[in-house]
């Protein structure tokens, strides 16, 4: 039996009034060193970005609604195809990611807030910059970069003006990753409460702190290879150009030795998200935690060594493709425990279906099938056929999508009355819910078609065969577009305010950041709470005692 | 807060940083050139240098020799193979003619880049004159004919009756100013 000793410790929401004062008007937010504001802010820019990012997205959709060219000329398709991957995944999941540590890190780990305050402050200012310098290329002479994310040479070198804006875009991107990074694993380390072993940590810390990892020793590849773009392009080296003794399939081998664990970087935050809803909503503590922890870092390290399974097709030996496709295979091994473990999470519990349950669920469903597909592109002789099809596009938008932002909207909508203070609307959250839900299979489910039948990625216009699952995919894209605009408003009427929420939000919510008054006040945690914490890691902090505040919390049946 | 520990992993930290972009800038081009060594794939040498062979003529067995040429973006050519394909006979020596003509409108240097499919085929097709050895002038205008002259290895293997031989060609007068990275 534990027992928590919230009341001497500066966590209850009496002590906090003359703590709350902050800093008024823009200076709070120019000058932001609390964790909270520069989480919020880093939110809100995620936000934005998104619906630019989904903007760009619904432009590309509107083109393939029918066959031919109809909108948009090539060359600014091919500009929307590659700027709406640099900002969704630089602008809004990083951010996003980055944001809902900035909040919930300090928090959960009991510290007063992020260990380089001034550093966070930096690093969220230099995103804007760095967005601002990406989207004016589509202002200038050449237009935006069109040739694709991966900005593969010799194909990339050929952009306009754009080449060094795009480049030194990254580069900004990169530089604040790396500066986040280092705070999430300095606060990590140094700033957990005393009693709080890595072994007890939230999963979210965990997966965040592995994250962190990937982000410092992979933003500089990325780096590298750009800045490398550019001295090949303004000063005379070879070192991807063939007539000069240089190779472009290295770029690609550096480009995705960065690429490869930048995707485990989109996912695995959504990973410990998934596993703080679920036990919650499931009234259970969380089945075969260490080896949550434990899958969870054979994923990063196997992210390292499958990097060429993204370009099978650029003639490698044999023994070169056995080992790409073996090891990608192996990465089904931890993520399946994975999933095996939420599932038996929810086994005999009893479950409600609030609506960060049902994002995590549908995360659970919709990422295992962008999983299985990825099990089918790892295979070498199916990939032939599939690569640069839109089997591949499929692929990692069911991966991204209902993975990595269904994760983050889960996330919002399980911690949001915890920084509001205000539940929201219940109501409206479920329909985000399922039109978010429905739309996305039919956005992107008949992708899957439209690649084995053949259909190539990232062209404007395709034969009419393709004709009818297009204009499916793209009547989901509206409607999940659509749907999205209900997101911004719901959080907005939160914010201005709704039934006040508990200290504890959910009936079974537990961690250290539910024995703080809703809405968290502005400086938490200046003492570290002192928490006896079960012999057995991972076991929910709180148990089934009920927060330090006991008016009752929110039931399914809205009590 | 302990300003200490603070310091210590952020100096860890910053030092992994800097040794992942040392590692992708300046480790990660050296060591891919070791790795096609060692795999033997995209092996520069045997495709850029002139061989030194014995003929021996295996004439139980054809095989066909295809010529492919691409032009990079850069540059103005006309670039083609004379003709499409040969039919040779193992450790023989054959010449082919590549005719190429300058469009860019004044005076520049190109090289071509050979390349062979399928890529296990490689390390048996001998060249022992090629344009492809050195950059190559062209005055204003000049068209001229380029030969290679080349001996498929009678080691080839038996499953092999079929190599491609590609160029791309390239204008290359920016990079003639520095060393040829050929040696």
């Amino acid at each position: 039996m534990q027992h928590v000793e919230a009341g001497h410790t500066g966590a209850p929401a009496t002590d906090h009034s003359h703590h709350d004062e902050k800093p008024q008007g823009l200076k709070r937010w120019l000058f932001a060193t609390n964790h909270k504001d520069i989480g919020t802010m880093y939110l809100v820019f995620a936000g934005i970005m998104f619906f630019v990012g989904g903007t760009m997205a619904l432009i590309i959709r509107a083109e393939l609604f029918q066959p031919g060219l109809q909108l948009v000329d090539p060359g600014f398709f091919n500009s929307m195809t590659t700027m709406h991957a640099l900002v969704m995944i630089f602008g809004a999941v990083m951010p996003a990611w980055v944001g809902l540590a900035n909040w919930m890190i300090p928090l959960q780990v009991g510290a007063p807030d992020m260990a380089l305050p001034r550093m966070n402050n930096y690093s969220f200012w230099i995103l804007p910059f760095a967005f601002t310098l990406l989207l004016a290329t589509l202002f200038v002479p050449g237009g935006g970069p069109a040739g694709g994310w991966t900005l593969y040479p010799p194909l990339s070198l050929q952009t306009g003006d754009a080449l060094p804006m795009t480049i030194l875009a990254i580069h900004l991107m990169g530089a604040s990753s790396i500066m986040g990074a280092i705070n999430v694993i300095v606060t990590i380390m140094n700033m957990r409460t005393k009693s709080m072993s890595l072994l007890h940590m939230p999963l979210f810390c965990w997966t965040w702190l592995i994250t962190a990892y990937l982000l410092i020793a992979v933003m500089p590849v990325l780096a590298g290879a750009v800045t490398m773009l550019l001295t090949d392009h303004y000063f005379g080296t070879s070192f991807f150009n063939a007539a000069g003794g240089g190779d472009p399939v290295m770029f690609q081998h550096i480009f995705w030795f960065f690429g490869h664990p930048e995707v485990y970087i989109l996912i695995l935050p959504a990973f410990g998200i998934v596993s703080e809803i679920i036990p919650t909503f499931s009234r259970k503590p969380l089945f075969g935690y260490d080896a949550m922890v434990y899958a969870t870092a054979s994923i990063a390290f196997l992210s390292f060594i499958v990097w060429a399974h993204h370009m099978f097709t650029v003639g490698m030996p044999l023994s070169g493709q056995m080992f790409f496709m073996l090891s990608t295979m192996l990465i089904a091994v931890p993520t399946g425990v994975k999933v095996f473990n939420w599932t038996a999470t929810m086994w005999k519990g009893s479950l409600t279906f609030e609506p960060p349950m049902l994002f995590a669920l549908a995360f659970l469903f919709l990422f295992s099938i962008g999983g299985f597909s990825g099990l089918m592109l790892a295979i070498v002789p199916a990939d032939f056929q599939y690569h640069d099809t839109y089997f591949v596009v499929a692929h990692f938008h069911y991966v991204l999508v209902p993975g990595a932002i269904f994760g983050i909207m889960a996330g919002v909508y399980y911690w949001l009355p915890k920084w509001t203070g205000h539940m929201y609307n219940m109501t409206l959250a479920k329909w985000h819910f399922w039109l978010s839900a429905i739309f996305v299979n039919v956005l992107f489910f008949p992708q899957h078609f439209l690649g084995l039948a053949g259909m190539p990625r990232r062209i404007p216009d395709y034969a009419t065969q393709f004709a009818d699952w297009n204009m499916w995919s793209s009547i989901g894209a509206f409607g999940f577009g659509l749907s999205q605009l209900i997101f911004p408003y719901l959080i907005w009427k939160c914010v201005r305010g709704g039934p006040k929420a508990t200290a504890r939000v959910w009936e079974s919510s537990h961690g250290l950041e539910w024995m703080l008054p809703s809405p968290a006040p502005y400086h938490t945690w200046e003492n570290p709470p002192d928490v006896q914490f079960p012999d057995e890691p991972g076991e929910n902090v709180m148990g089934d005692q009920p927060g330090p505040d006991t008016a009752p919390t929110h039931t399914p049946d809205g009590r | 807060m302990a300003e200490q520990p603070h310091r210590q992993l952020i100096l860890r930290l910053g030092l992994m940083v800097l040794g992942s972009f040392v590692f992708g800038f300046f480790a990660l081009p050296p060591l891919y050139d070791v790795l096609c060594e060692v795999t033997g794939a995209g092996n520069n040498d045997a495709l850029v240098n002139a061989a030194t062979v014995v003929e021996a003529p295996d004439e139980s067995r054809t095989i066909t020799v295809e010529f492919v040429t691409t032009l990079a973006s850069n540059g103005s050519f006309e670039f083609r193979p004379e003709v499409g394909e040969m039919k040779i006979h193992p450790g023989k020596l054959y010449e082919a003619q590549f005719y190429a003509r300058n469009l860019t409108g004044h005076a520049t240097v190109a090289q071509a880049i050979p390349d062979i499919a399928p890529g296990r085929a490689t390390q048996y097709f001998r060249k022992t004159v090629c344009f492809c050895f050195t950059p190559q002038s062209f005055e204003k205008d000049e068209g001229r004919d380029m030969p290679v002259r080349f001996i498929v290895d009678p080691k080839l293997p038996a499953d092999l009756d079929r190599i491609t031989l590609a160029y791309v060609f390239y204008d290359s007068s920016q990079l003639a100013a520095s060393t040829n990275t050929f040696n």
